[in-house]
């Protein structure tokens, strides 16, 4: 596969390692004259100089022939340009891009780029896994497929508790696909009884959260 | 540009109307004459005052235009008075301070009832993209975004964005002055 990365920081110039790492062809644009020459000292002439949100140094770097394009600049412009400019003039069909600021997460999908990774986001899912505030975590969302991954922890005397799966009374279009409990996960039969302090993983449809919540919480939770 | 668009949505605030228009007689017949203009003034919105965003301004507002602009610099502002002896917003000007790419910003700026916007910050890819989002999420009819690198000027132009690029306009100009065609 070839890859052409924009932005050699921390995060583009460990991508670029990785990559090559595992046999890939990689170019690494980089517009800072000085951090180009210390990425250079360590990869040679994978790290090009040059501003990748102009047309003529993605075509130096071979931006035609390439099977992807990951901006990972700090400037959310110039990430979402790189890419939109990737996708709609060379036609690059896989295109990956850096949010550095969540709030600008909603320009990238007005102008259709996706997908896309936002350190901020990810910590925050993080968090949320780890100290869980409201008994819910988000673990998946497939957004083409309009599906979501979610986990919950079994209250007690929750109306799921103590039930069989077959008896647990879930909205269509959901379904439980894993069980934790005291350390170690399996997949459950209809005839699993789900107990207490059990976490739950469940595949839904995407908005179906606030029906399933109710299932596994003490009332009024 | 010389169209002349009805604002979709005239807010009368006081604060609004230019003090010329402000000391006319409130009678309905002189006063009437100079609020039936500002009803159907050009709403523009500049995003980027520098040079050229303060300037464009400036024109616009002595043009009769409705004109509000959008700086993440104070500082601007300034720009916006020097030469007058009354403040921007004694002119009937409204200045915003706020970066290019915050929504909220450019809501408290006007965008949503903008009929024409320009994009005149000193970053080609904020230009670009603030000029995207005034046309696809707040279908702002005539949009003007300034793109210093002409190769994307020309390329966006193309893909329906209104693009100027004052280094094309140099080179020309230089090529000319030099003696060639």
């Amino acid at each position: 596969m070839y890859v052409i990365i924009v932005g050699a920081g921390k995060v583009g110039l460990n991508l670029a390692r990785e990559l090559l790492d595992k046999g890939h062809e990689v170019t690494l644009l980089e517009s800072d004259r000085r951090r180009y020459l210390v990425v250079e000292a360590e990869l040679g002439h994978v790290v090009q100089y040059g501003d990748g949100t102009e047309l003529w140094v993605l075509e130096r770097a071979g931006v035609q022939r390439t099977d992807l394009v990951i901006a990972v600049t700090g400037d959310d412009e110039d990430n979402v340009l790189v890419c939109q400019v990737a996708k709609e003039k060379y036609e690059c069909e896989r295109v990956i891009a850096r949010v550095n600021n969540p709030r600008n997460l909603q320009h990238f999908k007005l102008l259709g780029i996706q997908p896309v990774v936002s350190a901020t986001d990810l910590i925050l899912r993080l968090i949320e896994h780890e100290v869980p505030r409201y008994g819910l975590v988000h673990l998946l969302a497939l957004e083409e497929e309009r599906l979501e991954i979610i986990e919950l922890e079994v209250q007690p005397g929750a109306p799921a508790a103590g039930r069989r799966v077959a008896e647990v009374r879930l909205p269509e279009g959901s379904l439980v696909i894993s069980v934790l409990r005291a350390g170690r996960g399996f997949v459950p039969t209809a005839e699993t009884v789900v107990e207490a302090g059990d976490q739950v993983l469940l595949v839904l449809d995407a908005g179906l959260e606030d029906q399933i919540t109710p299932v596994f919480s003490t009332g009024g939770a | 540009m010389r169209a002349r668009v009805p604002t979709r949505h005239a807010t009368q605030g006081p604060d609004l109307v230019p003090a010329s228009v402000a000391n006319l007689p409130a009678d309905g017949s002189q006063g009437g004459a100079a609020r039936q203009r500002r009803d159907d003034a050009l709403f523009v919105l500049i995003v980027g005052a520098g040079r050229v965003g303060s300037a464009v301004a400036k024109r616009a507002l002595s043009a009769g235009y409705e004109v509000s602009v959008l700086d993440e610099d104070p500082l601007s502002h300034e720009r916006l008075e020097e030469g007058d002896g009354q403040t921007w917003e004694e002119l009937g000007g409204h200045f915003t301070v706020g970066t290019a790419l915050e929504v909220d910003a450019l809501i408290e700026a006007g965008v949503q009832r903008a009929d024409v916007f320009i994009a005149s910050t000193d970053g080609d890819n904020t230009n670009l993209t603030v000029a995207q989002i005034a046309q696809r999420r707040f279908g702002v009819q005539n949009v003007v975004c300034r793109v210093m690198d002409p190769a994307r000027a020309a390329w966006y132009q193309e893909q329906g964005l209104s693009t100027i690029s004052p280094t094309r306009h140099a080179i020309e100009m230089f090529a000319q002055a030099i003696g060639l065609e």
